[in-house]
């Protein structure tokens, strides 16, 4: 085969090559991290200085800027790592099993956020802070499938062999995610149905709606920030170690 | 405007809460990767480096 007939990777490969990453990627730390402060700023002056009260619930409406943020953030980091999954199944891709073990401590405390807020938000308005009801139940099994992909990459020593397994334990967890999302559609349950994300547009009034995007795109460019910041620091702990290792057996051999 | 009406505590409670976890987990992924850092430029500092890395010395 001559040189001219070698196929050369796309864009996207030469992109998400992991030496090219790290390349790339460190220009993007310092602009998100100013975009999350300023976002968090604008959203939590609307949240507490520039928003009404519900006529029902009252100031409890403000639990919804920061419930319903990580609520959208538990299941979209899911669904990263659902992509992360399939990229490492279908593709090998050598980022794809980074990006999944980089989100599943992000995605975790987001739930546990979303749970605890909601308990919270619950107590006041529907007078418990647990009910064993599909939205409230599906979401702690999100929670405990997060926990068990961190427990599942702690456990391997391989971490290749390590992110095909996990990669199937994610796609078969995926499953829950319409089960969350249809849960308030399918059952009865305290929980409200769907108010922000409905094929008629949202049911609610601009001046709640505002603060809630605000402190949807805060949380969302939170996210953006720490898995960038996470893939990096991944990407050189396998360095380190392979470095290690290699030093290791050099010293074995002399 | 936020007044201070019935069930304060709750939303209160809320906004601690998150911040707390929040600060705690930037905190963790920060201190990581400062940990990882230093653990590379150990390796570099003992000689311990990837061929590619010193051909561009």
């Amino acid at each position: 085969m001559s040189v001219d007939t070698v196929k050369q990777p796309n864009w996207f490969s030469r992109l998400a090559h992991p030496g090219q990453f790290l390349a790339w990627s460190r220009y993007l730390v310092w602009p998100l991290a100013i975009a999350t402060l300023l976002s968090f700023a604008v959203g939590l002056w609307f949240a507490f200085l520039n928003s009404p009260e519900d006529y029902q619930m009252g100031d409890m409406v403000r639990v919804m800027y920061v419930h319903v943020p990580n609520a959208w953030l538990s299941q979209l980091v899911y669904g990263v790592m659902a992509v992360s999954a399939l990229g490492t199944l279908v593709w090998r891709h050598p980022l794809a099993d980074v990006a999944n073990k980089a989100a599943a401590p992000l995605g975790a405390v987001f739930t546990a956020l979303a749970l605890y807020t909601g308990a919270l938000w619950g107590r006041p308005t529907w007078g418990t802070f647990w009910e064993w009801d599909g939205r409230m139940t599906s979401t702690l099994v999100l929670l405990l499938i997060y926990l068990g992909i961190i427990a599942l990459w702690r456990a391997f020593d391989d971490q290749l062999k390590a992110g095909r397994i996990i990669a199937i334990v994610t796609l078969v967890g995926a499953l829950n995610i319409p089960i969350i999302k249809f849960s308030v559609d399918w059952w009865n349950t305290l929980h409200q149905p769907a108010s922000v994300f409905t094929a008629s547009g949202p049911k609610m009034p601009v001046s709640i709606l505002t603060p809630l995007l605000v402190m949807m795109l805060a949380f969302t460019l939170l996210f953006a920030l720490l898995q960038v910041i996470r893939m990096r620091t991944e990407i050189l702990r396998r360095r380190a170690e392979t470095l290690s290792r290699q030093a290791a057996l050099q010293g074995a051999s002399r | 405007m936020i007044g201070e009406g019935a069930h304060i505590e709750f939303i209160a409670w809320a906004y601690i809460g998150v911040t707390v976890l929040t600060v705690a987990l930037v905190a963790y992924v920060v201190w990581d990767s400062f940990r990882v850092d230093a653990r590379l430029k150990a390796l570099d500092k003992a000689g311990i480096r990837r061929r590619s890395d010193e051909s561009k010395r």
